[in-house]
């Protein structure tokens, strides 16, 4: 069985951690297969992230480093991923669910008369044959599938192998040539745009989520509404614990819907069914109500601890590890005084 | 840009997200238990896209919204008894499955097909809008395989905000890792775009935008063309809900400094 290691180089250079990751993991699956595998890579600086990974036993290394890639735009990205996945002639390929690969490469698998499988968390061998495991209905439902039809391209989520740690060396890679059309140049990339560094709420890479619901908008107990000091409150934690803010979906419809709420949240930061599914170690919950949508965003984080005033809420039943019954505010105030 | 735009929209049925499903094996793989009788929703997604594509055709004169729908004839029809009373559009029923497990491929090139039977389309006005991934499938790749059926070189993918010029170019706002935003400018249509969530609040229901929908609604559901959308070259093996139950721990009886003092220390660990 061929197998195409497929990356992109990102913006300051080399590899992201999510390439290393699905490295490890076809690394393995050569392995498994007794195939052979080759690696490609999209972007600028290919050559060198090549030289990067040159020990990762890959039997030869293909790269498109042409201008037109040096924009993550759609029509380049999936004119050159394709063009790599047929010169490698490739039975198997591997790739991160990068946002930049889960935009280009569904087209780049119907060019190159492909198949393709996203958030995959899971790939087995046995001989010939690939399983494949992965969440359908918002990570409900646990699916073990394969596919006879080749070529198959997979996407793994992020986070479920560890990096691929190796020698670096000479790789002597291959550019490959891809003929990029006015059309494909109709999208330009402008850039990127982000919050503020102090208004960075969202952080992959942290252990801890913090996920705030609509219960901090609402009248507390002395029957006013405290969304400045719920503001103040919880981006003192996010500070002083170094988490990542999530937020229920009522919460940021009550910005949508005009109302007052907290003015660092948006929909960016909402979890659950029609919001992300982040990984982290730990999650803090505080004035959620925890219903199975909700849950939907906390599948992936291991340990999970709540601050909620209903014991009985959906989130006590059996979704959270431990439910402490309290009032935010005054729980949160004293977790940034021990903080600090 | 002056003859306005064709909208079309992506979007279909899934079951409301408040149902617990479990899976079960059927001769064409696996499915939902009482699938048929689960009450469904628009696809959250698609809704987002919808939203967004009633407010574009009302701010640029001439357009129109296409809502091209996937699913069984009888179902559509009752998630049409809701969905037409949130903004104007012209139905394109397909009648097929709206399973999560069938294969993209195939769900896509009904969907294309959808689209291409629109009277009148002219590509130059074509925008075709649909969710970022459907809550079923989840796959996050129909929308690209519909680009590439259609012929269409610009796409993109979670996008929170569209904004048009007056020349008919547009600038676009698509999330990436790490909470931040990919700007993009893009000449103008034809596009294809994958929405997130956008800025819009859902609309209420108008009984008026809901008769004058359910005129053409009626039609489109007997015109419904059946469409072949299976499991396409997928294998499926096992299909679980696994146990996630956990043995929580209900503090009731602490004061808030002795929670703070345990979130600490379970934070520092």
């Amino acid at each position: 069985m061929k197998i195409l290691a497929l990356f992109h180089t990102q913006a300051g250079g080399g590899l992201p951690k999510a390439a290393l990751e699905v490295l490890t993991a076809a690394a393995a699956l050569k392995e498994q297969t007794g195939g052979t595998l080759a690696v490609g890579i999209i972007g600028q600086g290919a050559a060198e992230a090549a030289d990067n990974v040159a020990g990762c036993g890959a039997a030869s290394f293909l790269t498109v480093s042409a201008a037109a890639v040096a924009q993550p735009r759609y029509a380049t990205d999936t004119a050159a991923a394709a063009a790599l996945i047929k010169e490698s002639g490739a039975d198997l390929v591997m790739a991160p669910g990068t946002a930049r690969f889960a935009r280009c490469l569904p087209g780049a698998a119907h060019r190159a008369g492909a198949q393709i499988d996203t958030h995959i968390v899971s790939v087995k061998a046995e001989g010939e044959k690939v399983r494949a495991q992965r969440w359908f209905y918002r990570q409900r439902i646990l699916v073990s599938f394969s596919r006879t039809d080749r070529p198959w391209i997979i996407l793994a989520d992020a986070g479920v192998n560890a990096p691929w740690q190796g020698a670096a060396g000479t790789a002597n890679s291959r550019e490959a040539a891809v003929n990029f059309s006015d059309t494909d140049l109709r999208t330009s990339v402008i850039g990127t745009r982000s919050p503020a560094a102090d208004a960075q709420t969202i952080k992959p890479d942290v252990p801890l989520l913090f996920v705030a619901g609509a219960g901090w908008t609402k009248k507390q107990k002395d029957g006013q509404f405290h969304i400045a000091e719920a503001g103040v409150l919880i981006q003192d934690f996010l500070l002083k614990a170094t988490a990542s803010l999530g937020s229920s979906k009522s919460l940021v419809d009550l910005q949508s819907e005009g109302q007052e709420t907290l003015s660092f949240m948006t929909h960016m930061n909402q979890v659950g069914q029609t919001g992300s599914t982040p990984r982290h170690a730990k999650g803090l919950s505080t004035c959620c109500h925890g219903e199975e949508p909700h849950a939907v965003g906390w599948r992936f984080i291991n340990e999970r601890r709540a601050v909620n005033l209903d014991p009985n809420c959906g989130w006590a039943q059996g979704k959270a590890d431990v439910v402490y019954v309290g009032d935010a505010f005054e729980v949160m105030a004293k977790v940034n005084a021990m903080l600090s | 840009m002056t003859d306005g735009f064709q909208i079309a929209v992506c979007g279909s049925l899934v079951p409301d997200p408040l149902q617990t499903l479990e899976p079960m094996a059927t001769p064409q793989g696996p499915g939902l238990k009482n699938e048929l009788m689960l009450p469904s929703v628009l696809d959250p997604w698609s809704a987002h896209a919808l939203f967004e594509a009633a407010n574009l055709a009302k701010q640029v004169a001439g357009s129109k919204v296409y809502l091209v729908s996937l699913g069984p004839k009888a179902k559509l029809q009752q998630l049409m008894m809701t969905v037409a009373q949130k903004v104007p559009f012209d139905l394109v029923a397909i009648d097929g499955s709206a399973s999560g497990f069938t294969d993209a491929h195939e769900a896509a090139a009904a969907l294309a097909e959808g689209i291409e039977s629109i009277p009148g389309l002219e590509k130059k006005r074509l925008m075709v809008f649909g969710g970022c991934a459907s809550a079923s499938r989840d796959a996050g790749v129909t929308m690209q395989l519909i680009c590439e059926r259609l012929g269409i070189s610009d796409f993109f993918a979670g996008v929170d905000e569209i904004q048009f010029k007056p020349d008919g170019s547009f600038e676009v706002l698509e999330r990436i890792e790490g909470g931040q935003y990919q700007v993009s400018a893009c000449q103008g249509a034809p596009a294809v775009l994958a929405w997130a969530t956008g800025n819009l609040p859902e609309p209420p229901n108008n009984p008026q935008v809901g008769m004058v929908n359910m005129r053409g609604v009626m039609p489109a559901l007997m015109k419904a063309k059946p469409a072949k959308v299976g499991t396409g070259g997928l294998a499926y093996d096992k299909a679980e809900v696994p146990a996630q139950k956990r043995d929580t721990r209900i503090v009731k009886d602490f004061s808030a400094d002795q929670i703070a003092a345990e979130i600490v220390e379970w934070i520092k660990q």
